[in-house]
């Protein structure tokens, strides 16, 4: 255990869809502050499951519970309302989303817009440029801040809904697979820039590319069957993992 | 070479379709010709006199396209409150569960009832409703035609706009939602601006709807040969008009009535039209 308070804790947490079967089982974990942690594991091992349990996605289904705790900041999320723990926990999706009718601008300004927080034109600017500059965007389309999110190439867009959820400060922003849609190239930008992000945010990743959560993650998670079979150093566990069903995955034995 | 047969035996169906259009087509165009040349197209269309007194016949359309527009436009507006809120509930709100299966099914049933029966209801209760509000003396006209007009259009907009708001991407509302949004925002920001072409073009196919509505129309409207000069006022819709007056009309009368049936089919043939390509973008 880090002697840091963590920032997130996972509580004997558990994420069902049915009565009978559980996608998620008592998993516990402290994530640090300003670290990168990744989630690995086969399909359907439950890791997307237990990441959008984090920003309490789940509610916004019927049928699926959750329960356990989730302790951000050492206040269990559970019990808090949707709506402020996702201004606090910001979410970047598979699939690259910019909401196609704004413009660049008012996509990375949406957070607000949507939570009816009225900004001056200069905050406006300003949160926008340090936004786009943080996903390093901002030189690629600062002249064409008018069209459409759309508009830009799949990684670029990407980099958009990462500057959409860093527009509100979250504490921590959960990705999942961010990079599965993108070329290499795209991919690298991506991880180069979320080694940088760690600075301000904390970020749990779910992917399925070993090479990635090696790049970019201090800590890793390896779950199989909703279980959290293994969680450590990402060195560690690549080089000495103490499960074997983690080795099998690891070495491509499994997954 | 059975196939053969086959292929030459549906293309001959096929063509049908487009023989049968040309010939309603030809027909109205040579049976409307008198009038056209009578009264000349345009002042055909912008006159509003329709007096058929014998040597001193005088007619114009102005009257009942007016009468056609107010009543459409005037539905379209009574539908959007009530074919909105079914759209959302329907495509967003209760996606998915028997709730809104069956509000769906009763909203459609609705678009299967007969007109003339939508006619008989607006004429013995919703028109006595009207003369007991004081809203106007006779209870029938445009208000009372424009809001039984609306429900028979409202399940046709709710149905057809309730596709395209289900059509809205899963990835762009939980993307709204991740950002804290709540449900009515994602409604406001994402999901109308989104689904809004679509939306747009279901309501254009409800005009088209509206515009050639005969029964309930010719029921309620009051029937008078005027332009109505407010929304409480009697008049006659171009559909009504024809209905009303083609079983005593003859020679230039007729013609005239021939003529307002062109028009209004180029009208709602444009529309439709319009209509039509505005989904098939709309859905790309």
């Amino acid at each position: 255990m880090e002697s840091v308070k963590p920032i997130l804790e996972f509580k004997n947490t558990c994420v069902s869809y049915t009565k009978q079967t559980m996608a998620v089982k008592y998993v516990s974990a402290a994530i640090g502050r300003n670290t990168i942690t990744a989630i690995m594991g086969p399909s359907g091992c439950g890791k997307s499951t237990l990441l959008r349990a984090v920003n309490l996605m789940h509610n916004l289904y019927q049928n699926i519970r959750v329960d356990g705790e989730i302790l951000l900041n050492g206040e269990n999320i559970l019990s808090m309302e949707p709506i402020d723990v996702r201004r606090r926990v910001g979410m970047v999706f598979q699939r690259p989303a910019p909401f196609p009718t704004m413009s660049i601008y008012d996509n990375v300004l949406s957070g607000f817009a949507l939570n009816g927080i009225k900004l001056s034109k200069g905050e406006k600017d300003a949160t926008v440029e340090r936004c786009l500059r943080s996903v390093a965007l901002w030189d690629e389309v600062r002249d064409v801040l008018n069209k459409k999110g759309t508009f830009l190439s799949g990684g670029q867009q990407q980099r958009l809904c990462i500057a959409r959820a860093l527009a509100m400060k979250p504490d921590v922003l959960l990705m999942d697979e961010p990079t599965s849609a993108l070329d290499p190239i795209a991919t690298k930008h991506i991880e180069d820039l979320l080694v940088e992000l760690q600075k301000e945010v904390t970020i749990l990743i779910v992917t399925h590319n070993m090479g990635q959560a090696m790049r970019i993650s201090s800590k890793s998670m390896f779950m199989y069957l909703g279980e959290l079979v293994e969680y450590g150093d990402t060195g560690m566990m690549f080089s000495n993992p103490a499960d074997e069903r983690t080795k099998a995955y690891l070495t491509g034995k499994m997954g | 070479m059975n196939d053969k047969v086959y292929k030459a035996l549906l293309l001959l169906t096929a063509l049908f379709m487009p023989v049968i259009c040309g010939g309603v087509v030809y027909a109205l165009v040579t049976d409307a010709y008198d009038a056209f040349e009578h009264f000349g197209f345009f002042r055909f269309l912008t006159s509003s006199e329709w007096s058929y007194t014998q040597g001193a016949e005088k007619y114009g359309a102005l009257p009942f396209i007016t009468g056609t527009l107010m009543t459409t436009l005037l539905a379209l507006i009574f539908c959007i409150p009530f074919s909105l809120p079914v759209a959302l509930f329907v495509g967003e709100y209760f996606k998915g569960t028997r709730l809104a299966a069956v509000l769906g099914t009763v909203t459609d049933l609705l678009a299967g009832i007969p007109s003339i029966i939508y006619g008989l209801w607006g004429f013995y209760t919703l028109r006595p409703i009207i003369m007991a509000l004081d809203i106007s003396p006779q209870g029938s006209g445009v208000l009372t035609a424009s809001l039984v007009l609306a429900i028979m259009i409202v399940p046709y907009a709710a149905s057809l706009s309730a596709e395209f708001i289900k059509m809205v991407p899963n990835d762009l509302k939980e993307g709204a939602y991740s950002l804290g949004a709540t449900r009515a925002e994602v409604v406001k920001s994402v999901i109308f601006p989104v689904a809004g072409s679509g939306i747009f073009s279901s309501y254009v196919l409800a005009i088209g709807r509206a515009l050639g509505e005969t029964m309930t129309v010719t029921m309620l409207i009051g029937n008078t040969n005027n332009i109505p000069d407010s929304i409480t006022s009697t008049g006659n819709s171009m559909a009504s008009i024809i209905a009303n007056q083609f079983g005593e009309a003859d020679d230039l009368r007729l013609s005239s009535l021939i003529a307002i049936g062109l028009v209004l089919f180029m009208i709602t043939a444009v529309i439709n039209m319009a209509g039509k390509m505005m989904i098939k973008r709309a859905r790309i």
